[in-house]
């Protein structure tokens, strides 16, 4: 169905040089086993899970690495089989540079899925959607166009019919990334069946896949793949400029809808999905595999033979570059994702992950921040021109570098997206979206600073407060112990009167019976008597001290 | 970027050029050496690179923006004075390039002219034979060694602002002092031409991208608004829109001195309004001003004080925000 679907324009945006065209010369190459592989425990947001393997263990293909039963996170699987050498913390690709838990797999070569390969659901439409959810959950899924979004949470927190909209993400917009293009020209029918299969547990009101027109190929594959399978999906050609593959740029552009990027787009009834997401959807229903592999461009000019691999997560970086040729006289840089949004690494050694898709290795002239010196800003205003969110660059950038981080928040710092379409444009050469990850790092930093003040103030104040009740609630208690005691002792006072008058008259009353003499001493024997006056005798003269 | 800017100043300098002859370029050599110098020699004092701030020919623009602004054969020292302000002052005093508040031509070219008055004010009438009315040799000798001129007072003329102004101080109404020799087609004799060839340069600097619309436009627009609604009015004591559209610097300040990046406002809408805001002093500064027969310098300095104020409520709504931008 290709029809001509409504396209709204993006303000701004740039038209770099894409050079897609070098990388997809060739079809995908399935990558060989590498020796080692190193898996991330943590390839994506979220919740990490457990580790359930040990060193030592010999571990299958597709054997889960991690468990986590609930929460918002996904699993990991073993890329193949092979023998756990170490888990240890390793460097991992993310722009931070820190170091990650990583399960380090000696490989044996045999690929051996063992009995981790799960039963295929063929008859999917037939099968309750949670068990269909369920199976995606245990299969590792996350976005896999940059954000690694755990899949299922993004499905568990869309109910049946909430979303009006699913779109399907296969523009590609940063330059040099070609993996998705391959991957629709090579796999369009199965991410026609995936779309297929998220038909079937979203039941969506319509269905929209977005290409960028600079990719002919992959839209007639798509084209071809939606006719003979039949299923209700709108391929829509939008125009090539950066960065219409932004999310909410494409919500923009395919239904004119302007979201806030801290909008969630269920919430607009709006779903969206890289296509090598919903291709491994279909890999985990339909074969029963978890996610795996992946395929990530190796380019650029520092690269002897630029194209696409099809390779098993955890494969390290070095290991493509080989099957790519090995690095020409031009490497110099070496960057983790597209010359735009990229982020630079410094080892070669760094593994393959979910959510990577390109590997670009170039000349330093090639990208598109120079490395010469930034000129002043003169407040040309090309890059508010460029920018697709209507920031103030320039002004960002004024404030950011005064450290005047409370300004940079009133001209909106935290909607900036960090495309660099600013920063490319720039006359001056000014790296600014460094200066704004700066500004957004030391304004985080500041939060979390104060928020340990509010804490530590709040213990303190509750501290205080917990003083000054204990001792009111002391004071109180003893201030009414001691009323009570002055209330028992008025009263009280008035009682042992009494009582000692009760007594005295008891007393007086006895004497005046003691007077006579005892009754059982009445009628003595003048001998009973003696006997008496004798015991007495003798009991006064015992001394006191025993008693 | 500011080489595209001294492109499109070709054609109104040519026509200066034609009009006022060796006057303009001993104002051009000058100014652009002496803004050359003290860049220099500001940037080495600041321990700044000089090579990339000199090649980025930022001096280069303020030199000639002066020198077209600046009366031909006005004496070397006033030249002088005008870019040291503009240089030193303006510029690098306030962090030199990007950091400045104030236009730097605008703020040398006030300070000559409210310092000198006099010698401000002296402009030769716009001749067709400029060359040889006054030869090199002479005008030599007069900027440099402060040599009178034989004929100045035979070739200077007052300006056709300054007519204006003065002419209805003396009761006369607009179309009786636009009899004058000072008056050309629509405005002042040979000024007009001049404007034309600035027109046309800011043309294709819109053409290329280098500056947008909005601050011509508004500038040129409120101007033509005013001057249409005073004329429409009573056109004894205002004069035509075309004549302020075309007379002194309206031109050149709409196309290439209120459109410096640096010290205009940076919003779309905030653009808008300080354009405005200039227009709109020009024209009071012009017609109700006691004083000074134009008044594009003064209306962009005026303006450049608004900027901060002006940027900060014009802030564009954020994609996907509401009003309120939340």
């Amino acid at each position: 169905m290709m029809t001509e679907h409504k396209i709204w324009p993006i303000k701004g945006g740039v038209h770099p040089d894409f050079n897609k065209d070098c990388s997809t010369q060739t079809p995908i190459t399935k990558a060989t086993l590498p020796d080692t592989i190193v898996i991330p425990v943590a390839q994506h947001i979220g919740e990490i899970g457990h580790i359930i393997v040990d060193v030592g263990q010999t571990i299958h293909k597709g054997q889960p690495l991690t468990d986590l039963p609930e929460g918002l996170g996904v699993i990991t699987h073993a890329s193949t089989s092979g023998t756990i050498i170490a888990i240890e913390e390793r460097d991992v690709p993310h722009s931070s540079g820190l170091q990650a838990t990583c399960v380090v797999i000696d490989v044996d070569g045999k690929d051996d899925w063992g009995e981790f390969k799960r039963d295929p659901i063929l008859d999917y439409d037939q099968t309750d959607t949670m068990h269909l959810c369920g199976r995606i959950r245990r299969s590792g899924l996350v976005g896999m166009g940059g954000a690694a979004f755990p899949f299922a949470a993004k499905l568990a927190a869309t109910r049946e019919g909430a979303v009006k909209t699913l779109i399907i993400n296969g523009v590609e917009c940063e330059p040099y990334i070609s993996c998705d293009d391959m991957l629709m020209r090579t796999y369009a029918d199965e991410i026609i069946q995936g779309i297929k299969i998220l038909l079937y547990i979203l039941k969506p009101e319509e269905c929209l896949i977005g290409i960028e027109d600079n990719k002919p190929l992959a839209i007639e594959a798509l084209q071809k793949a939606q006719q003979d399978l039949d299923v209700a999906v709108d391929i829509v050609s939008i125009p090539t400029i950066y960065p219409s593959g932004d999310e909410k740029q494409l919500i923009r552009i395919l239904t004119g809808k302007k979201l806030k990027k801290t909008d969630l787009t269920f919430d607009h009834g709006i779903l969206m999905h890289n296509v090598a997401t919903v291709r491994s959807v279909f890999r985990a229903v339909i074969h029963g595999e978890p996610l795996i592999s992946r395929i990530v461009t190796v380019t650029g000019r520092g690269i002897s033979k630029p194209q696409n691999f099809e390779a098993p997560i955890g494969t390290p970086i070095e290991h493509l570059v080989k099957l790519a040729g090995g690095y020409t006289d031009q490497a110099e840089r070496l960057l983790i994702g597209g010359p735009m949004m990229g982020f630079p690494v410094k080892s070669d050694a760094l593994p393959i992950i979910k959510a990577m898709n390109c590997i670009l290795v170039a000349p330093t002239q090639d990208l598109p921040y120079s490395m010469d010196m930034a000129m002043p800003c003169i407040r040309c205003g090309q890059c508010a021109d460029a920018c697709p969110v209507d920031l103030l660059p320039q002004q960002l950038y004024w404030h950011a570098k005064a450290r005047e981080f409370d300004k940079t928040e009133t001209y909106q710092l935290f909607d900036c997206i960090e495309c660099g379409c600013c920063a490319y444009v720039c006359p001056s050469d000014i790296p600014l979206v460094a200066h704004y990850r700066f500004a957004k790092s030391e304004i985080r930093n500041e939060r979390d600073k104060q928020k340990k003040i509010d804490l530590a103030r709040e213990r303190f104040d509750f501290h205080e407060f917990r003083k000054e009740r204990d001792k009111r609630e002391r004071d109180e208690k003893r201030a009414k112990h001691k009323a009570a005691l002055q209330k028992k002792k008025a009263s009280g006072s008035n009682d042992k009167q009494a009582a000692i008058k009760a007594a005295m008259e008891r007393a007086k009353a006895k004497k005046t019976q003691q007077t006579n003499a005892p009754k059982n001493t009445d009628n003595l024997t003048p001998a009973q008597q003696k006997q008496i006056d004798e015991a007495e005798q003798r009991r006064q003269q015992k001394p006191r001290d025993t008693e | 970027m500011m080489r595209e800017v001294l492109y499109a100043l070709a054609p109104g300098t040519l026509a200066m050029m034609w009009f006022f002859g060796w006057g303009i370029l001993f104002n051009i050599v000058i100014t652009i050496s002496l803004a050359i110098a003290f860049e220099a020699l500001m940037l080495k004092l600041r321990t700044r690179p000089i090579r990339p701030f000199l090649g980025d020919y930022s001096a280069v623009v303020t030199g000639w923006l002066l020198a077209l602004t600046m009366p031909p054969f006005a004496p070397w020292w006033l030249l002088a004075i005008a870019v040291f302000f503009s240089i030193v002052i303006a510029k690098h005093l306030y962090g030199g390039l990007g950091y400045n508040p104030f236009n730097p031509a605008m703020i040398g070219y006030a300070v000559a002219l409210i310092s000198f008055p006099v010698d401000m004010v002296q402009w030769p009438a716009a001749n067709l034979s400029s060359f040889s009315s006054i030869d090199f040799v002479s005008a030599f000798q007069h900027i440099m060694l402060g040599k009178p001129l034989a004929n100045w007072d035979a070739v200077t003329m007052a300006t056709s602002l300054d007519a204006i102004k003065t002419g209805l101080r003396m009761e006369q109404t607009v179309p009786v002092i636009e009899q004058g020799d000072m008056f050309g087609l629509f405005a002042g004799n040979g000024w007009e031409w001049v404007s034309l060839g600035y027109l046309l340069g800011g043309l294709w600097l819109l053409y290329r991208k280098i500056i947008s619309w909005h601050i011509p436009v508004s500038l040129l627009g409120i101007l033509a608004l005013l001057s249409t609604v005073f004329w429409l009015i009573d056109n004894q004591q205002y004069a035509s829109p075309l004549f302020h559209l075309l007379a002194g610097g309206a031109m050149l300040g709409a196309f290439f001195i209120a459109t410096d990046p640096v010290s205009a406002s940076t919003t779309p809408m905030g653009k808008i309004l300080y354009a405005i805001g200039i227009g709109f002093l020009i024209y009071v500064i012009r017609v109700f001003g006691s004083g000074y027969p134009d008044g594009v310098a003064f209306a962009v300095i005026i303006m450049n004080m608004a900027v901060p104020i002006i940027d900060y409520y014009t802030r564009p709504r954020v994609f996907g925000a509401n009003r309120s931008n939340e």
